[in-house]
């Protein structure tokens, strides 16, 4: 008793020094009272690992935290850990085999019970467990055990050298859950615990009050937060549903809100908006590509649910996507500066790699794509046998029209590149259907719609991936053949086109155990270059992601690297 | 003598019976109802305007021949040309008489491309409304064993959310719709039909109204009387005593018709996004409403007068139709 309140009191005082230090912003917990934050995609869930999108993951950071998150430059801050185990202090193995991490001291769930190394061995578990389609999984691969040691510490065992161990409990991926509260929904009872996935107990600075599906959440400030006087607002309001323009409108225009996250409208639009005077555009650049998709499995939809879009080794294979030749000539057409310009501005620029960033893994083997070529893609397409047989203007090949349907969420730029590159495809010959679907519907991962992007009941399909933290290794093992989403997964997976070689799997097998960081590079731009060669997907622009906040809003970092919540105990209100 | 005398107050006596002035010449009743009709100003410009549109847009994709989705990016985000009368620096040219988007696509061929599919949104969906309303409407009026099955029905009907519900149709048959009939066409086909099903039921009720108070009337008796039959007596003697409300609602359908593809299209489960209706050019248009209201406006006034017209037509049809109100 004597020295929990000898020790509370240093932490008191610690955290009082620090606040005092800040510019003039401390205080108690939750004076400044109601913050608005608007996503206009609402998430469906408040547990990451049931859901891929980042609207989920995003709501979720207020609430569940893990042992280090990335900052807006994209290093590593300890979090729940005391600091960041190293080789060299002594927490990561000499042979890259294990990793310990010392939790915080005086952690504890918002419900007041103790956060403990059970917690995290527990959270492994609920994500590696066979049948939960945990949609984390990529990040706990290779790991053979996790495992209390001390008091304090964690012990994380991999089955081979990992020379990037900072995969599991980093980043707003992969979270860590509450053992008491999860323990009954292992499994496939994971979707059916519906009050633990609504309400997940954390020890982040907030706390679910009510959250309503694809509506509203509000969260409250969590009493149990281990620093004091933090966070500074009171309760949250986080409004899910609407547009784009609609949430831009309302920070940057009419002041309702005082945060409004992936404002992905045309420059024009958006700088009017700012020249109102009542909030600020910012934009981080991370590792976000827009792309295209090429569904390597057959669409059609005369297959029925157990093949549509259905894996099954290369035995139900599109009907000419498979073909590199024809995905080349698709590239070829598109003149990417032109849908910057029209659509991204200062937000964007035109990539040819689907891993642009960091530079170290930037591939420029592929950099030729930069430059439309509208006659070299005919010619390429004449040349591998795809002609206009039955003159109706589309090409053919053995009775298979090259007749595409092309989908994407609901949004103006992206109903913009749509009509663009429809205009493009027509003239090499290929007809295009244009298909655009809410995004709630389109991101929302449930296993019932037909129309989310992991179905893929399509045969080309846009949008916008990225990962979170700075180590491409789990990004690149996205595209390994066991990641396809597939009705035995409940749709859950990365491998969003079906794209599988045996080689790619090779190359990510050998990454997971290479250290240097060198011929990691040299790896992850393989890895690249292969997708990208194999034309199944179809990279158009590098985007920064532009988020808003009201002038109002002192305390944001916005970074691309993490959730854009990351530092929201941080946030303050500037009092004029 | 006494002959001519005696023939002359016989010649006036014919006379007594027989008009003063030569007879007006017969007039017809739809003569009748054209003339009530001219007397209604509203009407009279709304069906002209009516009539301006639909020509317009049938007639007007031949004589401005630019194809309403071909992108043309250099003549992207150009002003209307009577911009020009206030704003010299305005980008204007007589190439894009109404503008272009910020894709270079044009605006008065949008329009008109619009208008063909709005117009024939709304005239179907109002035709296939119509014919389920007043279908229902008559048997439950007329047939009363019917009558409480067919107003529960209708009432089930009339508690359906039509938005949820159109979202869930989409859902369910947008793919084989799209099989049979392209993407197009399948997708005409679904709005049109759920738009059709589930607008039928202030036509049902309208008419079974009139139709309970018209069949209690003496003439339908004296009809029956004479045994004709239930399938005649409707066709013959009941229909055309309805044939005002149901014009009414007619007009009204259309409007809510081509308002209801306008709000699809705004929430963007309509048709395709490149394929334009005046609803879906009007939501396009939102986010730059400041620098451009011309895309606004434009097709906005096009939906309004449309509907407009169209009611002040039904209106004026309304009184012409009814004989008790003719000649007032």
């Amino acid at each position: 008793m004597k020295l929990r309140t000898l020790l509370m009191g240093a932490v008191a005082t610690s955290a009082v020094a620090t606040v005092a230090v800040a510019d003039g912003h401390a205080g108690e917990r939750g004076r400044d009272g109601q913050l608005n934050i608007i996503y206009w995609q609402a998430p469906s869930t408040l547990n990451p690992f049931l859901s891929g999108g980042t609207k989920e993951n995003e709501a979720a950071s207020l609430v569940l935290e893990s042992l280090a998150r990335f900052n807006e430059n994209g290093e590593m801050v300890p979090w729940l850990a005391e600091s960041i185990p190293t080789v060299e202090n002594g927490g990561v193995a000499e042979d890259l085999t294990s990793i310990t991490w010392t939790l915080k001291e005086g952690v504890v769930w918002s419900d007041g019970s103790a956060f403990t190394a059970d917690d995290l061995i527990f959270t492994h578990e609920y994500c590696t467990h066979p049948e939960s389609g945990c949609a984390s999984v990529s990040y706990f691969d290779g790991i053979t055990s996790v495992e209390a040691e001390g008091e304090r510490g964690v012990k994380i065992t991999f089955d081979a050298p990992k020379p990037f161990p900072y995969t599991a409990f980093v980043g707003a991926e992969a979270p860590i859950l509450q053992k008491a509260q999860f323990q009954e929904c292992l499994g496939a009872r994971a979707p059916e615990c519906t009050d633990a996935n609504f309400g997940p107990i954390g020890t982040g600075p907030f706390v679910v009050s009510e959250f309503r599906p694809n509506d509203v959440i509000t969260y409250v400030a969590n009493e149990n937060y281990r620093e004091e006087g933090k966070p500074a607002f009171a309760s949250i309001t986080f409004k899910g549903g609407g547009d784009a323009v609609a949430a831009a409108r309302s920070v940057l225009e009419t002041g309702e809100f005082d945060y409004a996250w992936n404002l992905q409208l045309a420059p024009d639009v958006l700088d009017r908006m700012e020249a109102a005077g009542k909030g600020t555009v910012v934009a981080a650049y991370g590792t976000s590509v827009e792309r295209l998709h090429l569904n390597q499995t057959n669409p059609d939809p005369a297959l029925g649910p157990d093949m549509r879009s259905v894996f099954m080794n290369g035995e139900n294979a599109h009907p000419f996507l498979t073909d590199p030749k024809v995905g080349q000539a698709l590239s070829m057409a598109i003149d990417r500066q032109l849908i910057v310009d029209v659509g991204y501005g200062a937000g964007g620029q035109p990539t040819c790699n689907v891993l642009p960033a960091p530079e170290l893994y930037a591939s420029t083997a592929n950099d030729g794509c930069l430059v439309q070529d509208i006659e070299g893609a005919n010619a390429l397409l004449d040349e591998a046998g795809w002609v206009d047989s039955n003159g109706n203007g589309i090409r053919d090949k053995d009775g298979v029209e090259l007749s595409v349907l092309y989908q994407t969420s609901t949004n103006a730029v992206r109903q913009d590149t749509q009509a663009l590159i429809k205009d493009w495809w027509r003239q090499i010959g290929v007809e295009t259907e244009l298909r655009n679907v809410d995004a709630s519907v389109f991101f929302g991962g449930d296993p019932g719609s037909p129309d989310t992007f992991q179905k893929f009941y399509a045969d080309i399909e846009m949008y916008t991936n990225n990962f979170a933290g700075v180590d491409p290794e789990a990004y690149m093992a996205n595209w390994l053949c066991s990641d396809i989403p597939t009705p035995a997964t409940q749709w859950q997976g990365s491998n969003i086109q079906r794209f599988c070689t045996p080689e790619y799997d090779e190359l990510v097998e050998k990454m997971s155990v290479t250290a240097n960081l060198e011929e990691r590079g040299e790896l992850a731009k393989q890895m690249n270059d292969m997708i990208m060669q194999s034309y199944s997907i179809i990279p158009l622009v590098h985007r920064g992601n532009p988020s808003a906040h009201a002038n109002s809003l002192g305390g944001v970092k916005m970074s691309d690297w993490d959730s854009e919540l990351w530092n929201i105990a941080d946030w303050y209100r500037i009092k004029n | 003598m006494t002959d001519q005398t005696a023939q002359a107050p016989e010649v006036e006596l014919y006379g007594a019976l027989k008009d003063k002035e030569p007879p007006k010449e017969p007039r017809s009743q739809w003569r009748d109802v054209w003339d009530q009709f001219r007397k209604h100003k509203g009407a009279l410009i709304g069906g002209g305007f009516l009539l301006f549109i639909t020509l317009a847009i049938l007639i007007g994709p031949l004589i401005w021949t630019v194809d309403a989705k071909q992108l043309d990016i250099r003549n992207k985000d150009m002003r209307p040309i009577y911009t020009a009368l206030w704003d010299s620096t305005a980008r204007v040219s007589w190439v894009k008489p109404l503008g272009s988007d910020n894709l270079g696509r044009d605006i008065l061929a949008t329009l008109l491309a619009g208008g063909r599919a709005s117009m024939a949104v709304g005239w179907t969906a109002m035709l296939l409304a119509l014919s389920i309303g007043t279908a229902i409407g008559v048997c439950a009026g007329y047939f009363r064993r019917l009558d409480g099955p067919l107003m529960r029905f209708t009432d089930l009907f009339l508690s359906l959310p039509i938005l949820p519900l159109l979202l869930v149709a989409v859902t369910l048959f947008r793919q084989p719709l799209r099989a049979n009939f392209g993407p197009e066409t399948g997708m005409f086909i679904l709005i049109v039909g759920v738009i059709g099903i589930t607008s039928w039921m202030q036509t049902a009720r309208i008419v079974r109204g009139e139709i309970l108070a018209l069949k209690e009337r003496e003439f339908i008796l004296a009809a029956r009387s004479i045994g004709t039959t239930p399938a005649k007596i409707i066709r013959r003697h009941l229909l055309p005593n309805v044939i005002s409300p149901i014009m009414v609602s007619a007009t009204l359908g259309l409007a809510t018709a081509i308002i209801t593809e306008s709000a699809l299209s705004f929430l963007g489960v309509g048709f395709p996004s490149d394929f334009p209706t005046w609803g879906k050019l009007l939501s396009d248009a939102v986010p730059r409403m400041e620098d451009f209201p011309e895309r606004v406006m434009l097709p906005g006034i096009l939906i309004s007068l449309t509907v407009l017209s169209v009611n002040y037509l039904g209106d004026g049809l309304r009184d012409a139709l009814d004989p008790r109100i003719r000649g007032r």
